[in-house]
């Protein structure tokens, strides 16, 4: 790999600016309408498709267990996605059909699940020429957690395309690859998968870091 | 294969505050056991993030003394937020120096006593009918990025039988992408509640904890009116490699 020679070493370089937990009132900043407070003209929130966005429209949903099986109920989660053809649009525009880009958060009362409006995204190659299966990119936020944990999401219904994805594949352990298939239910007549993330322990969710 | 020339900095993990710090309790059952599984060839799903240019921010949204207030067409001060007059800016610059513009930064705090606006927030301070606590804006060419609220209080926390936070705002910028996402928060120059904090302790490095403070700037203060805090954040660098593929 050759870098170009404008480059600064690596003693000259800033220092990323360090990591600081969200804190247990994330809402207050990055979903308004959980924390209570009124909403500004135009909000990201978990509705990434309209009706009229091409692909499969389906639900996401889920949990996120701590290391004593307790509900995190203070979390917030972000999701990147590619749209149905495996591009991604950075532009985001609540105009538009479908933004790849979503927020969603667990919440105090009751089941404490976090959902996503959006559609089943396309393959994306990687520069080497390798596929990879159709996943979620999902970053977590949380009181407790230091620095944001990023997981991805895949689906139980690419068995084939799961099979041959060169990042599921990175996780060493079967048992762990698991971690990242959400499971498809029927809801109401609407496609739903559920994906709930350990944080810690039994059933550990995979991590990565890139 | 969108973005795949591009590369980022690694993330230097001894930096950053570990998963696991006892010192702070909540992050005991909420830190992953297993390692990170590195991705050794990001591909465009780390590489590209999303642009918010086209996010419509209200007039108010980085006016944190304006836009909570019960009615803001009320003259003079009445209606104002209660606390020290503050103006927090800075720069949004990667690790070679470069700004990064047209991104999103974003914040939230409590209000002069210590007290957020939220439900689960107990603590004996009162809220403040005309604070609500969150900003938000867009950097500009040059990568700067500029609100205006008050001060913050200290409050105590349940960590251990005398924990308190020290003065600070929460603030969350994106980057070019979603490798370089990252939550942090501004603590204020001069604060003794800084190195009693165990979440300021989950950092290691004593420099790292000198990258969070935001330093006071009479220069930009206005003068019968606001101090000003100077808060920059380096998001991390990006590495062009252009043979990859060979």
């Amino acid at each position: 790999m050759k870098q170009p020679n404008s480059q600064p070493t690596a003693e000259l370089m800033l220092r990323e600016t360090a990591s600081q937990t969200a804190g247990p009132y994330v809402h207050i900043g990055l979903a308004l309408d959980v924390a209570g407070l009124p909403e500004r003209d135009e909000e990201i929130w978990n509705r990434m498709a309209r009706p009229e966005a091409d692909g499969e429209h389906i639900e996401v949903v889920g949990t996120v267990i701590d290391g004593n099986g307790d509900l995190v109920r203070d979390a917030l989660l972000e999701a990147w996605q590619a749209d149905a053809r495996g591009e991604y649009r950075p532009e985001f525009d609540l105009e538009q059909p479908f933004n790849g880009f979503g927020r969603t958060a667990t919440t105090a009362e009751g089941a404490s699940e976090w959902r996503l409006e959006t559609i089943k995204p396309g393959t994306v190659t990687r520069g080497d020429g390798r596929v990879m299966a159709p996943h979620i990119n999902l970053a977590i936020f949380a009181r407790g957690v230091n620095i944001h944990l990023q997981t991805r999401l895949y689906f139980e219904d690419e068995a084939e395309a799961n099979a041959a994805c060169p990042v599921l594949n990175a996780v060493e352990s079967p048992a762990r690859r698991q971690t990242l298939i959400a499971r498809r239910e029927e809801a109401d007549g609407r496609v739903r998968y559920r994906f709930d993330i350990r944080l810690q322990g039994e059933g550990e969710t995979v991590f990565f870091d890139f | 294969m969108q973005n795949d020339n591009k590369r980022f900095v690694e993330r230097d993990r001894d930096w950053h505050p570990p998963a696991y710090a006892p010192g702070y309790k909540t992050s005991v059952a909420r830190s992953p056991s297993q390692s990170l599984v590195s991705l050794q060839t990001p591909s465009a799903s780390e590489l590209t993030g999303p642009d918010f240019r086209q996010l419509r921010m209200g007039r108010y949204d980085n006016d944190l003394l304006m836009n909570f207030r019960e009615d803001p067409a009320l003259a003079g001060s009445a209606g104002l937020p209660a606390g020290e007059r503050i103006i927090m800016f800075g720069r949004v610059v990667d690790q070679y120096g470069k700004p990064v513009p047209h991104t999103l930064v974003e914040m939230w705090q409590a209000n002069a006593g210590g007290r957020y606006r939220h439900k689960k927030d107990g603590y004996l301070a009162p809220l403040d009918p005309n604070f609500g606590g969150v900003g938000r804006c867009l950097t500009d060419e040059q990568g700067w990025y500029r609100f205006r609220t008050i001060k913050p209080g200290p409050y105590p926390w349940p960590n251990d039988v005398n924990s308190w936070r020290p003065a600070h705002i929460h603030v969350s910028v994106m980057g070019p992408a979603i490798s370089t996402r990252l939550i942090t928060q501004m603590y204020f120059e001069g604060d003794p509640l800084i190195p009693l904090c165990p979440i300021v302790q989950t950092l290691r490095d004593p420099e790292a904890v000198e990258t969070m403070i935001g330093r006071l700037d009479m220069a930009r203060s206005r003068p019968m009116d606001c101090l000003a805090y100077r808060f920059d954040l380096v998001v991390r660098g990006e590495l062009q490699t252009y043979f990859e593929n060979q």
